[in-house]
């Protein structure tokens, strides 16, 4: 299996094949969780510094009660359908392109 | 004794149902594989039903409703966060996890760092951080049974629920467990919107009633007019008696939850608003990350057939439990509204039962509805603390039976001895439960659940982090971080429970009131405990860099690699003839 032929990116033994797909993991991991984190840190700071935007009135709702309230679960859906969709993809890439070069070498 | 039939008619049913599916399916599961992680064959469907039926338990059903009444919108961070902490989950640790293949938590932090010792210490979190989250889910059932009986002590409760679950998991085991929660998740969403949408076609929508909140309150001293207006049926609010929050308090960000530190101190509303900056920051961070540490959630993961349905799992598990969490807070909105006499009392009798008692208030308009309203929110209490009891009681018992005594114990035990030390520990565990409930009847629910989530926060999530992300973690950075970071931010926490509660802790409590910041830091310690953990991780790993196992990069392959690739195949072979 190990022959030099290989691209070392592509033997899951190999040093780079490992370092690459916990990157691109990663990635894709640390973008959407930073998503989620801004909307987390940024609200309480709204509330803090802008209280009176924040309390204005939205079908009787506080503007602050209505996005944490409801609209804050759908926001974290989306992420989490995007994550999973780029995750899938991402894992499924990489088992075929391995799986094609070792075909290759046989 | 006035007891409701339609209440007691719904609560029966729940009760006898959870005993029969326990029944029925231990018929099914016969073997030691069964009983820990029900075969690991478990579909989408079923384990996100389940995941999130165990999950919700009686601090979502019962304590989030209680909490926004008492303390308005800085309750809200509650639901919201227990229910989008799972992003995190989603997006850092359950692939890896499940993944790698283990039964629990113990053995994956034997397996990643090959280190029996580590399982040990591993063991006792799940096991501290389970009955911490017991505690709450017994005081909701002593409350729940007292508000079915009036008259009955709360301990009756606590005895009578554990006692049933204790059967339960003896008798059936996870794959029991993961019938009954399935259908327990459909039970408790069914229970919790379905009155919910009566009294709002009754009473007006959620917006309508969080508009009632304006600053034009009607007073304490002004009671009898508004009580006039009242019963003519042109005010649609009740006067709110003395004890509770204002509007202006009440609504806004910062509120009586957050603020309380500060307030104790004697600070002005100005002065005190950093200090509830801080105490949101931190109670964000606990729950958030605690989510992603509770073992009793985290050794479900074990039973989707791979990773991807692992993650599909989650997904659908934020869906249900995101749905889920509307409703509570519309509970304790319309019972601010409705029934405020509630803010007069306290402990079992206070705000924590308003999801059980509000409904009843439309026996005034239509006969009877309100009985049977109320009826179908005490079966979903019951379905929400027996399920969460349940899954608690599988991961201590898992804990005790597999970890301690199949491994440190008895490693040569035969299967059928295993069995049998499952269900012998499933009573222990039950027993200990139960005895540690008699203590929490004056703390609040969700509270308590908070705190539980603050030590999984600082001690299994800095770990789980870690370890699948960062291949130079050795065993003894991780363990020092666990240790210290866990034990730091419970030692903070129970001193405030104590200067609250205790007699003999009132210099503390003296202390604490002229200290707004210690205060605001030992009752949600999860801003400096999780850094704290981290870091500790970080530098002594880096000081111990020799103790990396030598396959590291083959057990990190085992984490991220696809498993179509079969590497996990290769592990355990090479593993084996390497040891």
């Amino acid at each position: 299996m190990n022959q030099p032929a290989v691209d070392p990116k592509l033997d899951p033994h190999s040093e780079a094949f490992l370092h690459r797909l916990m990157q691109r993991q990663l990635r894709l991991s640390i973008a959407c969780a930073a998503t989620f984190v801004i909307a987390l840190i940024a609200l309480p700071m709204l509330n803090y510094y802008a209280p009176e935007l924040m309390s204005r009135r939205i079908f009787g709702f506080t503007l602050t009660w209505f996005v944490l309230g409801v609209l804050f679960f759908p926001f974290v859906w989306v992420i989490s359908y995007f994550f999973i969709k780029r995750s899938i993809a991402l894992e499924e890439g990489e088992a075929r392109s391995v799986q094609n070069s070792g075909e290759n070498v046989q | 004794m006035n007891i409701d039939p339609w209440i007691l008619t719904f609560s029966a049913l729940t009760v006898v149902a959870t005993i029969w599916m326990g029944f029925w399916s231990a018929k099914r599961s016969k073997t030691a594989h069964d009983f820990f992680v029900a075969g690991r064959s478990v579909s989408v469907g079923w384990n996100a039903s389940a995941i999130s039926g165990e999950y919700l338990s009686a601090a979502s059903f019962m304590g989030v409703a209680g909490m926004v009444m008492s303390s308005g919108y800085d309750a809200l961070w509650y639901p919201v966060c227990y229910a989008c902490g799972y992003l995190f989950l989603l997006l850092f640790i359950a692939g890896p996890l499940r993944r790698f293949g283990a039964y629990t938590i113990p053995d994956f932090a034997e397996g990643r760092f090959d280190s029996p010792l580590f399982r040990k210490i591993a063991v006792t979190f799940v096991l501290f951080i389970g009955f911490f989250y017991t505690m709450p889910q017994m005081k909701g059932a002593g409350t729940t049974l007292a508000y079915i009986f009036p008259g009955l002590p709360y301990w009756a409760g606590v005895v009578l629920v554990g006692a049933v679950i204790t059967l339960n998991v003896a008798l059936g085991g996870m794959k029991g467990i993961t019938l009954v929660q399935a259908f327990q998740y459909w039970l408790k969403m069914f229970a919790i919107s379905v009155p919910v949408f009566v009294l709002m076609a009754v009473y007006g929508h959620y917006g309508k009633q969080v508009g009632h909140n304006t600053h034009a309150v009607p007073a304490f001293d002004q009671m009898p007019v508004a009580m006039a207006n009242w019963s003519s049926g042109e005010e649609v609010r009740k006067p709110l008696p003395e004890k509770a929050p204002r509007d202006a308090t009440w609504i806004r960000p910062f509120g009586p939850l957050t603020t309380k530190p500060a307030q104790a101190a004697g600070l002005s509303a100005e002065q005190g608003r950093p200090y509830s900056l801080l105490y949101t920051y931190s109670l964000i961070i606990a729950l958030v990350c605690g989510t992603a540490g509770l073992p009793h959630i985290l050794v479900r993961f074990y039973t989707n057939p791979d990773g991807v349905a692992a993650k599909r799992t989650t997904m659908w598990v934020m869906i249900l439990i995101g749905v889920f969490y509307l409703f509570p807070p519309v509970f304790g909105v319309m019972g601010r509204n409705l029934l405020p006499e509630l803010y007069a009392a306290s402990g079992a009798k206070g705000t924590d039962k308003i999801v059980l008692e509000l409904p009843r208030i439309l026996n005034a308009k239509v006969p009877m509805l309100g009985s049977i309203m109320s009826g179908i929110t005490c079966a979903g209490a019951f379905a929400a603390f027996m399920s969460t009891f349940s899954g608690l009681l599988v991961s201590i018992t898992g804990a005790l039976a597999h970890d301690i005594y199949g491994r440190i114990l008895r490693p040569r035990s035969t299967p059928d001895e295993r069995m049998k030390a499952f269900k012998l520990f499933a009573v222990v565990g039950g027993v200990c439960a139960i005895l540690l409930g008699f203590l929490v009847e004056h703390f609040e629910i969700n509270k308590l659940v908070g705190w539980a989530f603050a030590i999984a926060a600082t001690s299994y999530f800095p770990l789980l982090f870690l370890s699948t992300w960062w291949r130079k973690i050795t065993m003894k950075g991780a363990a020092t971080g666990m240790l210290v970071g866990g034990t730091l931010s419970l030692a903070a926490i129970a001193s405030t429970m104590f200067a609250d509660q205790a007699g003999w802790a009132a210099g503390l409590k003296a202390w604490f009131a002229r200290h707004p910041l210690e205060r605001t830091l030992a009752e949600q310690p999860a801003i400096w405990a999780l850094p704290l953990a981290i870091i500790l991780m970080l530098i002594i790993s880096k000081l111990t860099q020799r103790s990396v196992p030598s396959d590291i990069r083959m057990k990190m392959l085992v984490l991220h690699a696809p498993e179509k690739l079969g590497l996990k195949q290769e592990y355990i072979q090479e593993h084996q003839s390497g040891h």
